[in-house]
This record gives structure tokens, sequence and C-alpha cells, in this order.
């Protein structure tokens, strides 16, 4: 009631009077509020809150495993701690970089860092377009001041004439006021790129955004694992990850096909780093579309294969053991080469065989030692990393795999909860194991390498770099260049006679232009020679 | 592949080049005690005769080169002198340590932390040198040294590994350009950093004798140039860096690029490299700011530095990444 009460009595207040002022003053307001907003927004001091709330954001980034680089760790993370982790994820820790904190700090810094920047613009673009300030009255009061005397019969436009035209040669922009019985002056400015360099710098920034950005929607990432003797062919339904970004399509994928002929690694032995990886490369085989020519190719680790932008980076490698499976009587029932995954550096790894065809299901789990050890502590593991005396250990298991239920599996886990296990056994190249309970027999026949590729697009990568080396180049200009200015003047002292003055002055932090005016000053000193000679 | 023969001699030059700047760090600790410090106090500042109580006793200001000589050294010029040829001597050999290294390995010396480490020292004092044939920064002399065996030190003792080939990651020539750049911008932001101490300890000097307030450092403020220069000097080595420091980020994008598929992806290095950057940029407008010049702009280029020495120690040996590799 009282709203309505108050609501009635403002409608009803001579509008007239009170609604004009009200209204300017909502406008004023707002308008006020919103310029007040921009130009804290767009200040220095507020630039830097955001680029230490940028440089502070960024720290956990670096601490807690993120998703965008390792996944299985951020897991595993959540695993481990799943009330910290969980709270963890639900601020974005794992996903600092994508994350709308992070984001709002680094558009609040763009949005502040354009509305900064864009009315220099145009400021500077007047000034490049303007001449040099005119001397003020008293140069004393400036830097680097000095008094030259004049010669015995030389004109004021002499001198003046002569500063110009070494100014117009050393590259400085002049203006000039002729002698006029009074007093005459040069005045001279250099270091215009300066200020251009800066803009350019700030204006890169913005660009390298840009394009990191564009690279982000309409480029992609997949990896795929290729065997020895495979192939890999790029579309989408081969990776085994593949990440494309919301504006990407699929049609942008080149029909390259590639197959992986051998893989070598070459590891150093002996000495403080022993078993460290020295040399890593893959032969392939590439036709860059169905039908076309097939070339050979050794991609390696900074070494891409590059078609049409879309390259493909060798990115890890591992073993892959090849097992036959036979029934009782003596049929091949499976023959396959398993990737199996390394768990460290000398390549102990570990996989899963399925055999879905034999009755009951068999399934064989285990290691690929490629140097194997087996001590009480960590049990079967590997000692170096090339394949100096590879052996597999597996556990055999039957029953029902589980892969009729319907439920997506992973090729890497055995699920044993409806299986049992038959036994465990070590095999070398060659040898076979007779499966208890008159399962058949299991042959490790021997192992091929494989290797894992990124493939990956990003149509914005040109323009970050190009947003970079501007960059770079504004940098260097904004902070190297300095702004500096000179003025030469001829006066009639209150005296007579005719007295010159030169000075400097420069804007530029820690600058000076001494240098400048002596240089000069060196110049028109020396005119006695150089006078008579014109 | 690598020549044993050849690393060990580097091992020997490395410690050799250690006990010579051990012997220069003492002389210059020497030169600047004999030092007579100058007036805190600008002389149109000192207040009338009979007020000085507690104002160090006024002594002349030093000269710089280029003054006049009656043939005798002022004290401690002598000493500064000889620690002078004696870093020139210890670079010396240090600069054939870093070589040697190189040629027992057949690439650049700076495949790992130790040889990034020695090489880095090598940077600054070579710049060092360099830039004492320009000027008059003996009284740098001292803060370039201690850095310098400090890093040694943690070389030889902690970061110490043989030499031997690379692992096929950094077997590129972004090698050269990318860490070389960090090498160069290493040394720097280092003495841009013992600048920017010995500015807020001049800085605090003079504003104390200004108040004639007892300053705990004063001995050591009386012996640096004036706050404003050591200011100006800072300054210039940041600004002279941030460029250079901008181009080793960008090198290492690219080489990212053609090794991991991603020009940037937030590895941890990647990621305090760019923390370090946007701290270095707040200096640098800080310095433009309003109420944020002299001390606190300062303080954080030693926040930047800081950042700067926790992703070359902190992200190489606590945090695991891209960036780790074979024997730190």
């Amino acid at each position: 009631m009282t709203e309505l009460r108050t609501d009635a009595t403002h409608e009803g207040t001579p509008q007239l009077s009170t609604q004009p002022v009200e209204v300017t003053q909502a406008e004023f307001g707002i308008v006020g509020w919103l310029r007040w907003v921009w130009r804290t927004l767009t200040s220095m001091r507020t630039a830097l809150i955001l680029l230490f709330l940028l440089a502070l954001a960024s720290i956990p980034g670096s601490i807690f495993p993120q998703r965008g680089s390792n996944p299985i760790k951020v897991n595993q993370y959540i695993i481990d701690s799943p009330t910290v982790g969980r709270f963890l994820d639900k601020l974005g820790m794992f996903d600092v970089f994508a994350s709308p904190w992070f984001a709002a700090i680094y558009l609040l810094l763009f949005v502040s860092l354009a509305g900064c920047v864009i009315p220099r613009m145009i400021a500077h673009w007047r000034i490049l377009r303007s001449r040099p300030p005119a001397a003020p009255k008293n140069l004393s009061r400036l830097s680097d001041y000095r008094t030259l005397p004049m010669l015995a019969g030389e004109s004021a436009a002499d001198v003046l004439g002569l500063a110009a035209a070494h100014l117009k040669k050393s590259r400085w922009r002049v203006d000039a006021q002729e002698f006029d019985g009074q007093t005459g002056w040069v005045a001279a400015e250099k270091g215009y790129a300066r200020e251009t360099g800066n803009l350019l710098f700030h204006m890169a920034l913005l660009c390298l955004l840009a394009a990191v950005g564009l690279g982000s929607l309409a480029g992609f990432r997949g990896t795929v694992i290729v065997r020895e003797g495979s192939s890999f062919a790029d579309t989408r339904s081969q990776f085994d990850s593949f990440q494309p970004g919301r504006l990407f399509d699929d049609s942008a994928l080149p029909p390259f096909t590639f197959t992986l002929d051998k893989f070598t690694a070459d590891y150093q032995r002996g000495g403080q780093q022993n078993g460290a990886a020295r040399e890593f490369a893959a032969k392939v085989t590439v036709r860059d579309e169905p039908g076309a020519a097939p070339y050979g190719k050794l991609i390696q680790v900074n070494d891409p294969l590059d078609i049409g932008g879309v390259k493909t980076y060798l990115v890890g490698h591992g073993y892959a053991p090849t097992f036959t499976i036979r029934d009782p009587k003596g049929a091949v029932v499976f023959r396959d080469t398993v990737v199996f995954l390394p768990q460290d550096g000398n390549y102990t790894s570990t996989g899963v065989v399925k055999a879905p065809d034999t009755v009951p299901q068999l399934g064989l789990t285990g290691f690929f030692l490629p140097t194997a050890a087996v001590d009480q502590i960590l049990g079967p593991h590997s000692t170096f990393p090339a394949p100096d005396d590879p052996a597999v250990f597996m556990s055999a298991w039957d029953g029902d795999l589980g892969l009729d239920s319907g439920r997506p599996q992973s090729v890497y886990k055995l699920d044993t909860s409806h299986m049992q296990r038959l036994g465990i056994k070590a095999m070398r190249p060659g040898e076979s194991w007779t499966l208890p309970q008159g399962h058949g027999t299991v042959t490790f026949d021997g192992f091929k390498l494989w290797s894992s590729f990124t493939v990956a697009h990003d149509p914005g990568q040109g323009w970050a770099l190009a947003s970079a080396i501007a960059a770079i180049t504004g940098l260097a200009l904004s902070l190297l260049v300095r702004r500096r200015r000179l003025w030469v003047k001829v006066s009639t002292s209150p005296g007579g006679g005719t007295v010159m003055e030169i000075a400097g002055m420069t804007r530029s932090e820690h600058a000076s232009v001494s240098d400048d005016v002596e240089a000069l000053a060196t110049q028109l000193v020396g005119r006695a020679t150089s006078v008579p000679m014109q | 592949m690598v020549n044993v023969t050849l690393a060990e001699f580097s091992n020997r030059f490395v410690y050799a080049a250690m006990v010579t700047y051990t012997i220069a760090m003492i002389t210059f600790a020497v030169s600047m005690a004999a030092t007579r410090g100058r007036d805190l106090v600008p002389a149109a500042a000192v207040p009338a005769e009979g007020q000085s109580g507690g104002v160090a006793v006024a002594t002349r200001v030093e000269t710089t080169v280029g003054g006049p000589n009656d043939g005798a050294l002022p004290p401690g010029r002598r000493s500064a002198n000889i620690a002078m040829s004696i870093t020139w001597l210890a670079t010396l050999l240090l600069g054939v340590g870093v070589l040697l290294r190189g040629l027992s390995v057949g690439r650049v010396p700076w495949g790992n932390m130790y040889e990034f480490s020695i090489t880095s020292a090598f940077a600054v004092s070579l710049a060092f040198l360099i830039l004492s044939l320009k000027r008059d920064i003996r009284w740098l002399g001292i803060f370039v040294v201690v850095p310098v065996l400090l890093t040694l030190g943690l070389a030889v003792s902690v970061l110490y590994t043989d030499a031997e080939q690379l692992v096929p990651a950094l077997k590129s020539y972004w090698l050269v350009i990318h860490v070389s750049a960090a090498v160069i911008c290493g040394g720097a932001f280092c003495v841009g950093a013992a600048v920017t101490m010995l500015f807020l300890v001049a800085d605090a000097g003079e504003r104390r004798a200004l108040a004639q307030k007892p300053y705990m450092l004063d001995w050591l403020a009386r012996r640096l140039p004036p706050a404003a220069s050591l200011d100006a000097m800072a300054y210039r080595i940041h600004a002279f860096m941030f460029p250079l420091w901008t181009f080793a980020i960008v090198a290492g994008a690219i080489w990212a690029e053609s090794a991991w598929g991603r020009y940037w992806g937030w590895d941890p290095k990647e990621t305090w490299a760019f923390i370090t950057w946007v701290a270095y940029a707040a200096y640098l407008h800080a310095r433009a700011t309003a109420g944020w010049k002299g001390r606190k702009a300062s303080v954080i280029a030693l926040i930047a530095f800081g950042c700067f020495l926790f992703n070359y120690f902190g992200v190489n040996l606590v945090i695991t990444g891209l960036h780790s590799y074979a024997g730190v």
C-alpha cells in the first residue's frame, strides 16, 4: 500500500519541474557511473592489478594436473582424494586456463588494454601528422642547454638553415621559424617509433588472443597408436582420441594415409644416463590421398609429417607382443599383435589379450618386458628400454569377458569379475604355454613396436606467429627508441648582438638527449669550415 | 661420441674459475671496505652546521673516470682494479670450461641444468666485463661475482651431470636459439635484480640520511652510486631484457609446435615463463603508474626475478612436466 502511495505521489507531484531534473540526474548518474567504470578499467593502475591477478591465477595451473595436458592424472587425483579433488574440480583448478575466472581476468585485461590503446592510437596518429612544437620561450630551463658563439659576418638565417639541414639529414622531423629580426628557431623531433612500437605491441597482443581463439575453435587434435606394419587413414573414426574445435568441419581433414614400416629407438648404454633415449624415428610410407603415389618419410620428434598444414607428430612408442592361441586340437583361434602400454622409463609394459571366440572365453593379462628381470620387491620388471632380453609374464583367465554386456570396455583392462584364473607363465619369444584344464596353448610369437602420433591442425598458428613477431618488434621499439626534441634558437640579445642557443628535451624514462645536443653542437661549431665551402 | 678427456678438462677449468672468482670476490670486498663512502645527503639539503648529529661524516663525492687525477689513486681503487683483472682471468677460465664442455659433446653447452648454469654464469660475468669497458661499474663487481659463484657452486655440487648426448626432444636447432636467449636473460635478470636490490639499499640510505635516522646498511649505501642512477640502470637492464625474454618465450613456442604439436600447452615451464613475463610487464607498467614508481616498482622487479628463479629451479626439480629431461 505504502509503495503504491509513494508511486502515486511520485506521479502526482508537479512533473514538469521534477521529472527533467530526475531524468537528467538518472542519466548523469548512469553515464557518469559508466564513465567512472570505463576510466577505472582503462587506468594503468587497473591494468597493473589485472596483470598481477593474471600471474596469480596461472599458478594453480602449474601445481595441479590439468585436463588439457594430462586428463589421466586429473582422474587419478580425484580418485586419490575425492573430497578435495571434487572441490578443486568445482573451482576449475584442473582446467585453470579454460575456467571462467581465468577468462574473466584476461578479457578484462584486454578490454582495459583496448580502452587504453585506442585513444592513444588516435592521439598518436594526430601527432604523427603534426609538426614539432615551437621552441619554448626560455630554452635555458631545459636539459643540455648551451649557447654557441656566432661567427663574424654570419647571418641568423645561415645558422638556422645549417641546423635544419643537419637535422633533416639525421632524419629528424624539422620545423622552423625564420629569423624576424628578433628571433628565429628550428625545432626538431625524433623517436616517434617509441609510441608506434608501444601501440603495435599492445595491438599485437590483441591479435595474438584472437589467433589463439581461432586455433581452438577451428582446429583439431587427435592421437592414434599405430603398430609396425599397420596403417592409419586420416578420418575421425581411426583416432584413439579426437578433440575438434567447435567450428571444426570434418571435411578439413586431408585424406592422407600412412603405414608405419619400422620404428627405431636408440638408448644410451652405460654412464649416469643409462637408458636415456637418444634417437626415435618412425619410418612411414605416406599417400597424400587415396590412389596417390606413395613416398617414404622419417617422422622424428622435432620433425613432423606435414600434409597441407595438418601435421603428424611422433609422440611416443611402446611394444606390442604377438600371441597365438590354439584350441586343444591345434587349430588357431586367436592371433594378434596387441599393444601394451609402457609403465616406466624402462618400458615395463602392461596389456591385455581378449580371445572372445574360444569356449569358454579366454583372457590374458600381464607384462611385456624388453629386458626382463624379476625380483622380490618389483616383481617382473624391465631393466632397460631396448629389447635386449624380451619376455612376457602372463596370467590366463577363462570365463565371460563381459563383451556382450553392451557396456564399453577398455582394451587395456580385463574385467575378471566373471572369470577364473588358470595360471601364470613367463615366456620368451617362440615359447608356448599349454594351459591347464585342456584349454589349449598360448604361444608368444614375438613382438613389434608401435608409435603414437598426434595429428593436429591449428589454423590460427600463422596469425599467432605473426602477432608474436609484431609484438616483439613493437616492444623493442618502445623500450629502446627515445623520443626527443631539439631546438636551435637565434635571437637578438638585449645588449645587442645575436645569441645562438641550443637545448634538448626527452620524455622517455631515463633517457638523455646529451648526445644529440652534442652532435648538433659539434656540427654547428664546425660550420666555420663548412660554411665557406657551400 | 662423447670426448671424456675434454669433459674432464672442462670440469677442471670450471673449478679453477671458481677458485679465481673466490679470490676476485675477496679482493672486491677488500676494495669496498677501503673505499671512502659518499655523503648520502645532497649538498643543498645538508642542514646548518652543528645540526648534523647522526649524519655520516661528509666526505667528498668520488669522481668517476675522467676526473682530475693527482697521481695518487683514491683508497680502494687499486684493489678494485686488481679485482677486475682477477675477474677477467676467472671469466676466461670459465669460458674455456664452457667451450670444452661443448666440444666434448659436439653440441651447444646448454643441454641440461649443469650446462645451463655454467653458461649463464659465464654470460653474466662477460656482460659485466664488457659493460665495465664503457663505464665505471667496479662497485657492482662483488654483486656480480657472488651470484656467479653461487650458481657455479650449485652447478658443480647439485646439478652436475656427466657430459652426454641429448634426448631426442632436445635435438633441434631451436635449442641453440631458444635456450641461448634464456641463458642471456637469466644472466641479465640476475644483474638486474642485484642492481634493484642495491637501489633499495641506496634509496633507503638516502631517505634515512635526509630524515637523520640511523640505517643498518648505511655503510653499504654510502659506497653505492646515487639511488637515482641505480634506478635508471636497473630500468635499462630490464627494458633491454624484456623484449629478449619475450623472444625466448616465442622461440620456445615455435619449438614446442614442431616437437609436441602445439605452440602453447600450459606446461609448468610455459606457465612459469608466462608468469615471469607478466611480472616483468607489471614492473614496466608500475614505473609508469603514479604511486608505484621507485620502491614499489623495484619490489615487483624482485618478485619477477623470484618467478624466473622458480621457473628454473622449482619447475625443473620439483614439478614434472614436458621440460623434465634425463639427469636434470
